[in-house]
């Protein structure tokens, strides 16, 4: 046997793989499931914080900094280990599915809140103060004027990092969620082949591939 | 509660390991960081060459491997090249991950860097006698590392928290020694004390980064 035909008998195994590529779809299936919920979550709660912000109340706003910061600072496997190992102890027994995208999600939340705010906070002054001088309401001013015109200088830096963070999807698998890497994993422990893993790679690939070259097309188009 | 997440007498016995995985996470910091600068700069240096024979492939492979979740990279190497007779190691492997994965990432943002210093100031370094790479390495890397320092730092950041990844593969550093501290314990609160720890470690940089990024956003 060749090197070539050795390698491809080891990575590239077309029985292993057509055995085993139904699990790697169902993987694929949890994967953008948990991704749709964690971009979802985590942003809708990021801007929730931003706007929360803008009100200028200054304990609440010391509470936001310090929350933010702590999820920008703390590893996200460490919070899916916390969460996943830790809560059982108060008899919160979260699945490995629920502390990855809660985890996740908060991680998000903390790293587009702080890019939401630097958006709201880059609008001129003049602008609330003409918006307001027309009649419009606190929150109006910021609903119609200033949000429609935050959203869009933070699209690039958004974007960027939301991918980043729903590549983390992956961690999961060290909390036994069955998204695609655990699939492919536990494929390779019962078939004594890494075929599965190759798989798994390819999926992530399929996935990820066009959001981030997605990605590079958002940030040129909006620079 | 207190007892259950912050257990004085657990942490009094946990502490000398999540010590060591604390100075475990440090040294493999210090390893993975300029393994991947190194990667990124060799990028960055490479995509200033303008035959489209460089560019493709360059950024084909910057693509690739940002697509690629960290993990997924390092349990390919870690369980899949040990069937083809290649065991390298946990260590090894974090090395090879990091090299590759966040090497593409620090090789973007030097790009980026290196395009936004204006092109006649290459023009004007050649006129004087310097050559190609003496003027990119003189003249424009200081000034794109400048322009680029928020994200530099930014990304360095999300390195050093992607350490924890060795975890998986059996390193010892902080998550993984907390871990083991939490399973002969039977409590979480190793798990909080490395929390605790990761963040005292990275706060004060995620207070310049902030600071950084919010003026860079008020300066558009």
């Amino acid at each position: 046997m060749g090197g070539w035909e050795r390698f491809a008998e080891t990575f590239l195994n077309a029985k292993v793989m057509e055995r085993y590529w139904p699990d790697i779809v169902a993987g694929l299936g949890t994967t953008i499931e948990l991704a749709a919920l964690i971009v979802l979550s985590g942003l809708a709660a990021g801007l929730a914080l931003a706007v929360l912000r803008s009100f200028g109340v200054r304990v609440v706003n010391w509470a936001i900094v310090f929350v933010v910061d702590l999820f920008r600072a703390l590893p996200p496997l460490v919070i899916i280990v916390l969460i996943y190992f830790g809560l059982p102890s108060i008899d919160v027994v979260p699945s490995g599915f629920v502390s990855t995208w809660l985890s996740l999600a908060l991680v998000l939340m903390a790293f587009s809140e702080e890019i939401f705010w630097a958006g709201i906070t880059a609008i001129p002054r003049g602008q609330w103060e003409a918006a307001r001088s027309t009649g419009l309401g606190f929150g109006e001013t910021l609903a119609h004027v200033i949000l429609p015109q935050a959203l869009r200088i933070t699209i690039p830096p958004l974007t960027n990092r939301t991918i980043a963070i729903t590549k983390g999807t992956a961690l999961g698998s060290v909390v036994a969620v069955t998204e695609i890497l655990g699939q492919a994993s536990s494929a390779v422990s019962n078939s004594y082949n890494p075929s599965p893993l190759t798989l798994g790679a390819a999926a992530y690939l399929v996935l990820f591939l066009p959001v981030v070259i997605f990605g590079r097309w958002v940030e040129r188009k909006f620079r | 509660m207190i007892d259950t997440f912050f257990n004085a007498t657990i942490m009094a016995q946990a502490w000398p390991i999540i010590l060591a995985g604390l100075g475990n996470t440090l040294a493999l910091s210090l390893m993975v960081v300029p393994l991947g600068l190194a990667g990124g700069m060799a990028l960055a240096l490479l995509s200033t060459l303008r035959s489209p024979w460089v560019r493709w492939p360059l950024m084909a492979w910057v693509d690739f491997f940002r697509a690629f979740p960290p993990l997924v990279l390092l349990i390919f190497l870690y369980a899949g090249l040990p069937f083809a007779g290649l065991e390298l190691g946990g260590f090894a492997c974090v090395g090879i991950a990091f090299f590759l994965n966040t090497g593409a990432y620090y090789g973007e943002v030097l790009r980026a860097g290196i395009e936004s210093v204006a092109p006649g100031q290459i023009e004007a370094a050649r006129s004087t006698g310097l050559t190609r790479l003496q003027a990119l390495i003189w003249i424009v890397l200081p000034q794109a590392v400048r322009a680029v320092l928020p994200d530099l730092l930014s990304n360095t950041l999300e390195v050093v928290k992607l350490t924890s990844l060795a975890s998986v593969v059996a390193l010892p550093e902080l998550l993984f020694q907390a871990r083991q501290a939490q399973s002969l314990t039977y409590n979480p609160t190793p798990i909080v004390a490395a929390a605790v720890v990761y963040f005292l470690l990275l706060w004060p940089l995620v207070r310049l980064l902030s600071r950084l990024e919010n003026r860079a956003v008020a300066a558009r």
